[in-house]
């Protein structure tokens, strides 16, 4: 098969390259683009650590061919740092509330997050954890990714008040 | 997990869409939301040679809610269905059962089209629709068609869709003001699909039941509209034994396979409490 000519944006920058249109979308940021934020777990639709942002849609990259992807706009968990490369919000509350154990699920779960607050800046505990159902984690028990996720939310919430 | 090679194709309408179908034949196939397809691509248990993805087809997009009718454009997604204002009003019962599909990255992605178009018993959407007595709309080479959802579902993955036809629009009538309803869904964990689920649609007038629609998933190779269930209520008060006399005729229509989820036996019981849940549910919302 020929391979076809992607665009897309990652993490604010114009990307391209060519790919055959069998790659998933997982596969195009880790192996051509070199973005390893988001991981493969089960790569069968099911764990969430290849969760990205795409368009404003938490998906699982794994799931996604290249060519659904041309043209979007996209954000790993690489671009959810601080514009000074510092920690962001959610990011900065993981490691505080000890969000993670071995880490593996932590980019799915983080940018995840992301989107979950953007939609609802102030979720209840079971809002959090229905809203992260489609993320899964072996080590933590979730306990503390969820304080985590309530954390980043009061966080959040008291910055943009300050901002005001 | 890499599926075989295929040819990707992005048309901007129908026709071309239309015509890429045809020129491939069964090599090609449309893909949504793919998050039915692309799986069984990786699995290597569905082959094509032309993807056809209709993301960029405006006219399967949008909700439209007039004259008595929900029009649902076949590419809108599980969680439009979930964050649209008009349809929490209008249709509750569509964001009850969309909150009970998957998980919330697979609803973002996988639409309600694919849903009903894709054929696998274990969707939950096609049984919704019969429950709601939906209409689809296919666009083929020869026109367009308009199918009711009771009529669609032939076999598993068989239905009555051609290969050539694109499901375009999807099409609910308004339940009448006052009517109760339920999805009710018992599956292992989130992002599981149902070991039984039932959709129930009930109306309430002067304390007596004058319509009841009762549609059953997973529990056949299709969905299964339960018509002796709903007989068994219309004309009561919905006291106990008419609910239960429900249930029996439900039980009875069903027909399930032992698999992972459990024995036939198992299957069956799950189903009649489902459907009284859903039943005691709808009752109560109804009036
Ligand atoms: C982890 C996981 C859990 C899930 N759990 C559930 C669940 O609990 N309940 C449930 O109902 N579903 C579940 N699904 C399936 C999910 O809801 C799918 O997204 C949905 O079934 C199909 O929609 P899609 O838009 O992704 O379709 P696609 O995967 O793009 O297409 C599915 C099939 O339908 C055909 N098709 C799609 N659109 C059209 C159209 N407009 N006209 C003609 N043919 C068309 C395609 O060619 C393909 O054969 C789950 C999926 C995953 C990955
Ligand atoms: S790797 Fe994509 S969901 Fe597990
Ligand atoms: S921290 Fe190890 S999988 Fe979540």
């Amino acid at each position: 098969m020929s391979k076809m000519h992607v665009k897309m944006k990652v993490n604010g920058k114009e990307v391209e390259g060519l790919a055959e249109p069998r790659t998933l979308l997982i596969h195009f940021l880790r192996e051509d683009l070199r973005i390893t934020g988001p991981h493969i777990g089960c790569e069968t639709s099911h764990c969430g650590a290849c969760t990205v942002d795409m368009d404003g849609k938490s998906v699982k990259a794994c799931t996604v061919f290249v060519g659904q992807a041309q043209g979007a706009d996209i954000t790993t968990v690489e671009g959810l740092v601080n514009p000074d490369g510092s920690l962001g919000v959610i990011q900065e509350m993981f490691r505080e509330h000890h969000g993670l154990q071995c880490g593996y699920c932590t980019p799915g779960m983080i940018t995840r997050a992301h989107r979950l607050l953007q939609e609802n800046p102030n979720p209840t505990e079971e809002e959090v954890r229905f809203g992260l159902a489609g993320n899964l984690c072996r080590c933590t028990g979730y306990q503390n990714i969820v304080k985590s996720v309530l954390a980043a939310a009061d966080m959040m919430n008291a910055q943009k008040e300050a901002a005001e | 997990m890499i599926p075989a090679g295929f040819e990707y194709h992005r048309p901007a309408d129908i026709p071309s869409a239309l015509a890429i179908l045809q020129q491939h034949g069964d090599e090609a196939r449309v893909v949504a939301g793919g998050h039915s397809l692309i799986p069984m691509m990786k699995l290597r248990m569905t082959f094509l040679t032309h993807l056809v993805d209709l993301q960029d087809i405006d006219l399967m997009r949008g909700i439209d809610i007039a004259g008595g009718t929900v029009t649902l454009g076949a590419m809108t997604t599980q969680h439009e269905l979930i964050t649209h204002d008009g349809l929490a009003q209008t249709l509750p019962i569509l964001r009850e059962a969309a909150h009970q599909i998957a998980d919330p990255q697979v609803r973002y992605m996988g639409t309600v089209g694919g849903n009903v178009a894709n054929g696998d018993p274990g969707n939950d959407m096609p049984g919704l629709m019969q429950c709601l007595n939906a209409e689809y709309e296919l666009q083929g080479p020869e026109g367009t068609r308009n199918v009711a959802a009771r009529e669609f579902y032939e076999a598993a993955y068989f239905t009555a869709r051609s290969d050539e036809e694109i499901l375009t629009k999807i099409r609910i009538p308004v339940p009448a003001a006052g009517t109760g309803y339920a999805y009710e869904k018992q599956k292992r964990k989130i992002g599981d699909y149902a070991t039984a689920a039932s959709g129930v649609l009930l109306r309430v007038e002067g304390g007596t039941c004058t319509e009841a629609s009762i549609a059953m998933t997973n529990l056949a190779d299709t969905p299964i509209l339960a018509v002796a269930a709903g007989e068994a209520l219309v004309g009561s008060t919905l006291d106990d034994a008419a609910r239960a006399a429900a249930v029996a005729a439900a039980v009875d229509a069903i027909d399930p396979a032992a698999d992972n989820r459990g024995p036939i036996e198992f299957k069956k019981h799950t189903a009649g409490v489902i459907l009284r849940r859903a039943i005691d549910r709808a009752a109560e919302r109804a009036g």
